[in-house]
């Protein structure tokens, strides 16, 4: 499942700000290693929202600093 | 003495073709790129034609790139690209480089798709990048952020006269010594059912949708209105002195502009031209040239009835006895109207013009107007003469605006 998420993650960052999709690993930070601005955060949420059939609130939002922490939201959020 | 501005970098995608060098060589060909709109919304407009962009921008950017742009901004970005690139790359202070990138109508499209969106899937579904791509500056923005600029970046918004208007800002950046290169031009792409039906409730469309090929006919005695088209033109421009120390190639020079407005009517053109009179003297005047010098004019030319009669009496008032020695050309007859991209895409086709020494021919004009009383160039491209010249291009705006150019040869 985790694997799924990772590799569904990393095809909508790469879709969303060109970021390599072999760049997109459990340890990195949208931030300060894939360079993933503000609002191309929103994008990668509202693109996994629909993905997954989850709700990702602007207050959860600041918490997922690591791709790895998407992974588990999303994994323990999904329908 | 103001600074001397040349012009060393050019881009554009149109209609007839996807970069500066495959669109000229259509246009000298007289190859108009205008066809039938291949969509179903077609079916209840009153012109079902348009010069769709040869080659789509976004084919042309990385998907990340093209997802946060609006399409007008995609075919500035394109045409932006293509005209640094084709300068060197020039190295510079950023706090000496400008962009000054025109619309006429902005992001609009996008305006529109995002509030069908919102209807459809409510308002958590719209872009974070929706403000950035219908604010009309957008363009200009992302010019500007792609080479770097520091200097100014604006936007000037007058309709179908903003590409140009760009331009003669970008030029008096240089002049008043803000600036020492910018990259100037304006950029369009609205053809959606609301902007056709809206241009056809004006009756300011041709309706000859059997032959779209032939329906762009400045001057022609049975043109019936403007061909939509889309597109953007970017040239980069830079004083004199750093073209020279740099060694950068140059197209041309940059002469002189003159700004008027009508002040007739909200849409129509004033009928004796007499807004467009003064700009074309005021250009001359900046350029410290008189009507003997000029030797072509790329007209602002749309199709309609009456915008092409009041452009012709403008240019025989301000040109006088000296009308006659000027080869005219509509390039709209090929490349559709470009709205706010028309007046700096028609800069670039002035400026190669004066380069190879060749004016395009105006498509479709097989009978002249009897009340155009200008010597238009028709069937194939006429030479124009060696030696120093000098070249006009006009550009009208709704709202009554008055844009006049001229261009050197280098």
């Amino acid at each position: 499942m985790s694997q799924q998420i990772l590799e569904g993650l990393a095809a909508i960052v790469n879709e969303v700000a060109g970021v390599p999709v072999a760049d997109v690993q459990l340890d990195k930070s949208f931030i300060d290693d894939l360079d993933i601005d503000s609002l191309s955060m929103v994008e990668v949420v509202i693109a996994a929202e629909d993905k997954w059939g989850v709700k990702i609130p602007d207050s959860e939002v600041k918490n997922l600093k690591t791709v790895g922490d998407a992974v588990t939201f999303i994994s323990a959020n999904s329908k | 003495m103001t600074r001397q501005v040349v012009v060393t970098g050019l881009g554009m995608t149109t209609p007839v073709g996807g970069d500066a060098p495959s669109s000229w060589r259509a246009i000298l060909a007289g190859e108009p790129g205008i066809a039938r709109i291949d969509e179903p919304w077609t079916h209840d407009q009153p012109s079902k034609i348009a010069g769709i962009m040869a080659v789509d921008p976004a084919s042309c950017l990385a998907p990340h790139e093209a997802r946060r742009l609006d399409r007008s901004q995609q075919a500035a970005l394109v045409a932006a690209r293509e005209a640094w690139a084709d300068a060197g790359a020039p190295e510079i202070d950023p706090d000496r480089l400008g962009a000054v990138v025109a619309t006429g109508m902005g992001g609009l499209i996008s305006l529109i798709s995002s509030y069908d969106l919102l209807l459809e899937r409510g308002a958590s579904r719209i872009s974070p990048h929706m403000v950035t791509m219908i604010m009309p500056n957008g363009s200009a923005a992302h010019v500007g952020l792609e080479i770097g600029a520091r200097a100014g970046v604006h936007t000037p918004v007058s309709a179908c006269a903003s590409g140009a208007e760009a331009v003669s800002y970008a030029a008096r950046m240089i002049q008043e010594g803000r600036a020492d290169v910018v990259v100037a031009g304006g950029t369009e792409a609205v053809i959606h059912p609301i902007t056709m039906a809206g241009f056809a409730a004006m009756r300011a469309l041709s309706t000859r949708n059997d032959d779209p090929a032939a329906a762009s006919r400045p001057y022609d005695i049975d043109r019936d209105g403007f061909v939509m088209g889309e597109g953007a033109g970017i040239m980069v421009l830079e004083s004199a002195e750093f073209a020279a120390a740099r060694g950068a190639k140059i197209y041309g020079v940059y002469g002189g502009s003159g700004l008027t407005s009508d002040g007739h009517h909200i849409a129509q053109p004033d009928p004796e031209g007499r807004g467009a009179t003064r700009a074309i003297a005021g250009a001359l005047s900046d350029a410290g040239l008189s009507t003997g010098d000029i030797v072509h004019v790329n007209a602002h030319a749309t199709s309609t009835p009456q915008g092409d009669i009041a452009e012709s009496a403008a240019i025989v008032a301000a040109l006088g006895s000296h009308t006659g020695n000027v080869a005219v050309t509509g390039t709209k007859s090929m490349t559709g109207h470009l709205l706010g991209g028309a007046g700096a895409v028609e800069s670039i086709f002035t400026v190669l013009a004066l380069r190879d020494r060749l004016v395009p021919p105006t498509a479709n004009l097989h009978n002249l107007d009897p009340q155009i009383n200008l010597d238009i160039v028709a069937g194939a491209p006429r030479p124009l003469p060696a030696g120093d010249i000098a070249a006009l291009n006009n550009s009208f705006g709704f709202g009554g605006h008055d844009v006049a150019l001229v261009f050197r040869s280098a």
